[in-house]
């Protein structure tokens, strides 16, 4: 399928949940959805007939400035298609379904995500640090975010 | 065996304690800083936590704070047994956003430095996973191999291991004048040696016994798990970027991509998924033989490379079949000469998550060799 | 070193050597060093190769083991993170004096390529143990390896063992 006619089919499944496709050059073309209907879609990405994203790439989390947004690489091993997923969530409250329960490669995408960027899953059965030590303070991917001094009496930079 | 009978005691009854532990993070039999959490009962694992990080080098800060052209060389040394491919992806997506058409010939040496690369990493992988299961005499035949292709690899960019010979629109430098003819000696070794390889360990029986039917991976969960590379092929699934995605000039060139069959043991196992990569090799060799005959001698391969990249707005993910799997860029790009986010995909990383699922139920000694025929690299999985 | 070259001498010759316990003791010292492979990053499958079949670096008399406790050098191979730091520390002291540390590679130096925005990179392993030999190098090639060692026994058989504090000049 194409992106168009996913994005149809979700639009027609989820109504206002799913924002718009947006098809511009120089970028994959990708669906925007509110946060909350993320796993809903996905899993209806997944499972329904034609669509069958059984395949998750990628899922990467990114510092918009104002905002923390999620994206979705999916990929169908069968129909050999791609669609990229976006969500946005407020800094203040950055919680997205998360989607480990369809795809397991989801567990540690998710949690590198909140490691390095501190978006919240839920719904996640492990939601702790993956690279970090669990004791480090502070997401480093964050645009604003400034290395510690020290670390157990070790210095940073 | 007799005196136990008149104890009156049944192996069910032999209490044996629920013990935790810790394999590395500094352990040979890791491939690097990898620590698992280990519970057992007796010898047999019932869980497997594994604790990344150990090796967090910042790599996607990194990113954010270099220009496009810096980034390539904290590539290298992510992947680090197979830097050729990692740079591949990168320089593709870069080139994809700047519309960019790379010479014929610059295809043609990136196909060939890669299926080198490619066969280095999985001469390592081999050696290693044999040296797992106590074979040292593999180890020291594909590492007197693998030199060879690091010379070559060392005259065309000056470095051993870690290359920085890709540029955005072309090579960092041309071919050197006997490059071809020793790059087909070169495929010739490799040859040679499989061959041997294949009695001396494959089809060893201790061998065979050591790692058929051990970590079976069946197709569903390999690819719910996301899996990818001989990993994912081990499993019978044939899912090969190369073809599939024929990037690059891929589709020139007559190969197979190999599965698992379950010749011996049964598909999926670790035995089966060892085996794709030896079969991977002898691809490999057939798309360096092809690649250096089809290969335009007229060109320069510097030509196209820009002095200053600027890219404009937009974002790309870019997936390249690398040695372990899938090596996916997901490149976001503000306009100017630094990427606004760059997270990278590592094929190890999403592979080693599979260690739980597989692992459990089998003896201790077997968790070793499950991990060994996943074949990661620490510094793909925690960049 | 020292001690086979007056082997050769055709004045004292006849099979006897002349020399101090002291040299004897640190020529043997020099000859057999085992270490504890501390394999990180990139340096380690540079230093696998130099295991192998074409640089032989069990020539100089080094065995790899396993524990600290039998080791007397540890080789810091690769990028030193702040998770690793404190294993290494903790290793470097079940170690038996006398012990050496050898650095591999710019990561284990100074940071190398993460010096500057590597906020989980240890700038430098010499920030938490001593270091005695640096190779340098991103990674070192395999010469570099071997002049590394060369440099390590040459250290090792210069030391003063009795009198220590006397030649040091403390008392």
């Amino acid at each position: 399928m194409s992106p168009q006619e996913i994005y149809e089919k979700l639009k027609k499944d989820f109504g206002d949940l799913v924002t718009e496709l947006v098809d511009v050059p120089q970028t994959d073309p990708y669906i925007r959805v509110q946060p909350s209907a993320v796993f809903d879609i996905c899993h209806s990405l997944r499972d329904d007939a034609g669509l069958e994203f059984d395949y998750l790439m990628s899922l990467s989390g990114t510092d918009l400035g104002e905002q923390l947004g999620v994206v979705y690489h999916l990929y169908s091993m069968h129909h050999r298609h791609k669609i990229v997923i976006k969500t946005e969530v407020s800094k203040e409250n950055p919680l997205v379904p998360s989607v480990e329960r369809l795809w397991r490669s989801a567990d540690w995408h998710e949690r590198e995500a909140w490691d390095l960027l501190g978006i919240r899953f839920d719904g996640h059965h492990n939601h702790i640090r993956i690279l970090l030590p669990y004791d480090w303070e502070g997401h480093p991917l964050r645009k604003d975010y400034q290395a510690p001094e020290t670390y157990h009496g070790m210095k940073v930079s | 065996m007799s005196e136990i009978k008149r104890m009156d005691l049944e192996y069910s009854q032999l209490d044996s304690d629920r013990m935790r532990i810790n394999v590395g993070p500094q352990h040979p039999s890791t491939h690097g800083v990898l620590r698992l959490e280990v519970e057992v009962d007796g010898e047999i694992v019932t869980e497997v936590v594994p604790h990344l990080g150990y090796l967090h080098r910042s790599f996607e800060k990194h990113c954010e704070r270099m220009t496009y052209q810096q980034i390539i060389p904290y590539i290298d040394r992510m992947d680090y047994i197979s830097a050729m491919n990692n740079e591949w992806p990168y320089v593709m997506a870069l080139e994809k956003m700047l519309d960019i058409k790379v010479p014929e010939k610059v295809e043609y040496l990136r196909v060939i430095v890669s299926e080198l690369n490619r066969i280095a990493n999985h001469q390592i992988a081999v050696a290693t996973f044999g040296l797992d299961a106590g074979a040292f005499t593999p180890f020291l035949f594909y590492f007197r191999d693998r030199e060879y292709i690091i010379w070559i690899l060392e005259k065309l960019s000056g470095a051993r291991l870690l290359y920085n010979y890709f540029r955005v629109g072309g090579m960092a430098a041309d071919i050197y004048p006997t490059f071809k003819q020793e790059v087909l000696d070169v495929v010739a070794k490799v040859r040679k040696t499989n061959a041997e390889i294949m009695n001396l360990l494959i089809y060893n029986s201790i061998f065979i016994k050591r790692t058929a039917h051990v970590g079976i991976l069946t197709p569903e969960v390999a690819i719910n798990y996301g899996c990818s590379g001989p990993v994912l092929r081990g499993s019978g699934v044939a899912h090969d970027l190369r073809r599939d995605e024929a990037y690059s000039v891929y589709d020139r060139f007559d190969f197979e991509v190999p599965v698992g069959k379950g010749e011996v043991g049964v598909v999926g196992d670790s035995w089966n998924r060892n085996m794709v990569r030896v079969n991977e090799m002898e691809q490999s060799c057939r798309i360096i033989e092809q690649a250096i005959a089809q290969m335009p001698d007229e060109g320069d391969v510097t030509a196209l490379i820009p002095k200053r990249i600027k890219i404009p707005k937009g974002e790309v993910y870019m997936r390249a079949e690398n040695p372990k799997g899938d090596l996916g860029f997901y490149i976001v790009s503000n306009g100017t000469d630094k990427p606004e986010r760059l997270k990278a995909r590592g094929a190890s990383f999403v592979n080693l998550s599979v260690i739980p699922e597989i692992s459990k139920g089998y003896m201790f000694a077997d968790l070793i060799l499950i991990l060994g025929s996943i074949d990661i690299v620490l510094g793909e999985v925690d960049r | 070193m020292g001690l086979l070259n007056k082997l050769d001498d055709p004045y004292e010759g006849g099979g006897i050597v002349l020399g101090k316990v002291e040299e004897l003791l640190n020529w043997g010292r020099s000859k057999s060093d085992w270490y504890l492979h501390f394999g990180l990053a990139c340096c380690a499958i540079e230093f696998m190769a130099m295991n192998a079949s074409h640089f032989d670096f069990m020539r100089f008399g080094t065995i790899p083991r396993t524990s600290p406790r039998q080791a007397d050098f540890i080789m810091i191979t690769g990028t030193v993170t702040f998770k690793m730091a404190d294993r290494i520390k903790v290793l470097y002291e079940q170690m038996a004096e006398p012990k050496y540390v050898i650095s591999v590679g710019s990561c284990s130096n100074s940071g190398g390529p993460y010096w500057e925005h590597g906020y989980h990179v240890l700038k430098g392993v010499d920030l938490i143990i001593p270091v005695d030999v640096y190779i340098p190098g991103c990674p070192p090639r395999p010469e570099a390896f071997e002049e590394g060692m060369i440099q390590l026994q040459k250290k090792i058989s210069q030391q003063a063992i009795f009198n220590k504090r006397k030649k040091l000049g403390i008392e």
